[in-house]
């Protein structure tokens, strides 16, 4: 075990165009009102234009708070959702409003992992049949059979392949949430997203999954989009990381430039708040504390969404929105008032 | 802050010093395919004003000792045993009616998902003010006035409009906040937190974590913090007991244990976490294998099969399960490698990785 303290990021390769391209990304949920004669009334803007690109073999990692659309924004990409508008382009394919039929081919390339592996595993199906179902649904050829294929992906992701016939209440929730990466990487997709795949688990399993996941990268080129409320976590996994606020992105960046110079006030307080298992240090460090919650996305703020709760809100930030700017190479901050800090 | 005397309890035994002081507490659960031992002879104590933390893995029975303290148990098919002496007087032997009296006026609890706890049909302000009305025999007014108090003291804004709302209509950290607000309603002396910010985010949980600092300092409860996240242990607890597989494997005040941490299972807790306050590593360290079954907890030390350091016990650890012993100054350790081979262990192996 190599513990080189590399905090250079991995610059990915240059392929000619990035993996996954989204642009002015939009998801408004309909809120209706009446039994019979249902009309609309207004929208839960959940993601509210989202641009981003991902290249080949790189993490980007997605935080924000509960309710911030970060979820629904790992749904859109893997086309679970359909947007409301913006665009979505994988490997050269504009796959943004792609009909079912037309999505089956892609989905071998795009894969989800999910956060709760309690729920996302039929009870009724032996692990056999959750982790082969891929092949049957692509109707994929394996060398040796499908039984034969699923017993390497469990050997792959560290379980015993002997465990082909048990079903999902016999094992424990890590190993549970192996059977979930198994079954994404059967068909060796290029794109996986990680929806908080490792939340619901006990620290010292976190770490294997997440050792897990940093392994299969390296050894099938993956590319993930790891979404989670977890600071460290998403700072250990992700090459770059995006910051979201109320269904939009306030500060995107490369790993190191993010976390050790962060712009954004919200990016400041959440890092601040993220306790730091060090008695000492933690009685020292500077705490930003936000009042209140995050707004409703029924009716965000208007202009900068986050000027209900920032300390350094004036009146530009409520009538004029700042456009996500690029104020350092790769680094792209959405405030009027950026300011570098170090918080961590 | 009152002093109430119960009348009617019973004369205390071997009377304990301190506020609340655990002796040797057992909770057995009888199950159809065997004796789950979830709390297996755990012993601490706690001064008011201070606070304990409690971490360990699920299922390592961190929450059924909290709710043993409660008397939860009481009533149902759980083997209880030991000690639990609140304030004097002794609780696990004391009857269901007793504990039920003292029950949210001497101690209280706040629970994990504050969803769930809740319950959806009564008001926010019916819920807190019906322990203050049973304790006090209050009217429903005074009641009302007490849930307004309380839940302007934790800071939900407009307090006489929100008392009416019913939990649905409250967000997480919200519900967390009426949460706190209830458990306080007769300023209970020990709070028992029950990994009370794990289901909010990282704003919310400061905001929470400062509330109830603050709240410590103005009522001077004890307060015993049950949780996973060994940052919020760092920020919050005096003192932390470390549990494994229903037994304490390490007991020392907080500085202790980040510092000189002697168990391996804390060796291993404190290198698997990611964290923020040092620089990236390429690899996480963690802990192999997953955390027993409590039915069948492995014999010997229960940590063994886990543990890297097991072949150097020369096959105790697999056989004899070790003692809590005294490491030096109060801290405790439950483990077969003497002082010297762990100091050695941790120095040169742990702490240049940590």
């Amino acid at each position: 075990m190599t513990a080189t303290t590399s905090d250079v990021a991995a610059t990915p390769a240059d392929d000619a165009r990035p993996l996954l391209q989204v642009e002015g990304l939009q998801k408004y949920f309909p809120v209706n009102r009446g039994i019979i004669f249902q009309k609309e009334v207004g929208a839960v803007k959940a993601v509210d234009g989202l641009t981003f690109s991902v290249a080949k073999g790189e993490t980007l990692g997605v935080v924000g708070e509960t309710g911030c659309g970060k979820s629904t924004m790992g749904r859109l990409i893997t086309r679970l959702l359909e947007p409301t508008g913006g665009s979505i382009v994988f490997n050269g394919h504009d796959i943004t409003h792609m009909s079912r039929g037309q999505m089956r081919p892609l989905r071998k390339d795009v894969q989800i992992i999910f956060q709760d592996p309690y729920s996302s595993l039929n009870p009724r199906h032996t692990i056999g049949t959750i982790v082969g179902a891929p092949f049957r649904l692509q109707k994929v050829q394996t060398e040796s059979g499908v039984k034969k294929a699923v017993q390497d992906l469990l050997a792959l992701v560290g379980l015993n392949p002997e465990h082909y016939n048990r079903y999902p209440h016999e094992f424990s929730g890590g190993q549970r949430q192996r059977i979930g990466i198994a079954r994404a990487l059967a068909l060796r997709p290029k794109l996986i997203v990680c929806d908080e795949p490792v939340s619901a688990l006990d620290v010292s399993i976190q770490a294997q999954v997440i050792n897990l996941l940093d392994d299969l990268q390296d050894e099938f080129d993956l590319t993930y989009v790891f979404i989670a409320h977890d600071l460290s976590v998403v700072r250990h996994i992700s090459d770059r990381v995006a910051v979201m606020y109320l269904g939009k992105i306030v500060e995107i960046g490369d790993r190191v430039s993010l976390y050790e110079h962060p712009m954004h006030p919200y990016t400041h307080a959440l890092l601040s708040a993220v306790p730091v298992p060090d008695p000492v240090k933690e009685s020292k460090r500077e705490r930003i504390l936000l009042t209140g919650d995050v707004p409703s996305p029924l009716n965000p703020p208007p202009a900068c969404r986050f000027h209900t709760r920032c300390w350094k809100a004036q009146a530009i930030c409520k009538q004029v929105e700042p456009p996500l700017v690029q104020l350092q190479p790769g680094h792209e901050v959405a405030c009027h008032f950026p300011e570098e800090r170090v918080l961590v | 802050m009152t002093q109430e005397t119960l009348e009617g309890t019973v004369p205390p035994r071997p009377a304990a010093t301190a506020f609340l002081e655990v002796r040797d507490l057992k909770v057995h659960f009888p199950t159809d395919d065997g004796l789950v031992k979830s709390v297996d002879g755990l012993s601490f104590q706690l001064e008011k004003g201070k606070t304990l933390g409690i971490v360990g893995e699920s299922g390592s029975g961190k929450s059924v000792t909290s709710l043993g303290i409660l008397g939860l148990h009481k009533g149902t098919r759980a083997h209880l045993s030991g000690e639990v002496w609140l304030d004097g007087q002794e609780l696990i032997a004391a009857s269901k009616e007793e504990v039920r009296r003292l029950r949210g006026i001497k101690m209280a609890m706040i629970f994990q998902d504050p969803l769930s706890a809740l319950h959806p049909y009564f008001t926010v302000g019916a819920q807190i003010s019906e322990a203050y009305r049973i304790h006090n025999h209050v009217s429903r007014k005074a009641g009302r006035a007490r849930a307004i108090e309380m839940l302007e003291r934790v800071g939900i804004p407009t307090p006489d409009k929100r008392v009416d709302d019913y939990p649905h209509q409250f967000s997480g950290g919200m519900r967390q906040r009426a949460m706190i607000a209830m458990s306080l309603s007769c300023n209970p002396e020990l709070l028992i937190a029950d990994e009370p910010t794990t289901a909010l985010d990282v704003t919310v949980q400061a905001q929470i974590l400062d509330l109830l600092r603050d709240l410590q300092k103005e009522f001077g409860s004890a307060i015993i913090m049950i949780t996973h996240d060994l940052g919020v242990v760092a920020e919050f607890v005096d003192d932390l007991l470390v549990m494994y597989g229903g037994k304490a494997v390490e007991y020392g005040t907080v500085n202790e244990v980040f510092y000189e941490p002697q168990h391996p299972y804390t060796w291993g807790l404190l290198s698997s976490v990611t964290r923020l306050d040092r620089l990236r590593t390429d690899r996480l360290k963690p802990i192999a294998g997953s955390p027993p079954s409590l039915i069948n907890i492995p014999d010997g030390c229960a940590f063994h099969p886990r543990c890297p350091y097991e072949p150097m016990t020369g096959g105790k650890g697999s056989t004899v399960v070790p003692e809590l012993v005294d490491a030096g100054k109060g801290h405790l350790v439950r483990c077969h490698l003497t002082a010297k081979e762990r100091q050695d262990i941790f120095l040169k192996q742990v702490k240049p990785t940590l």
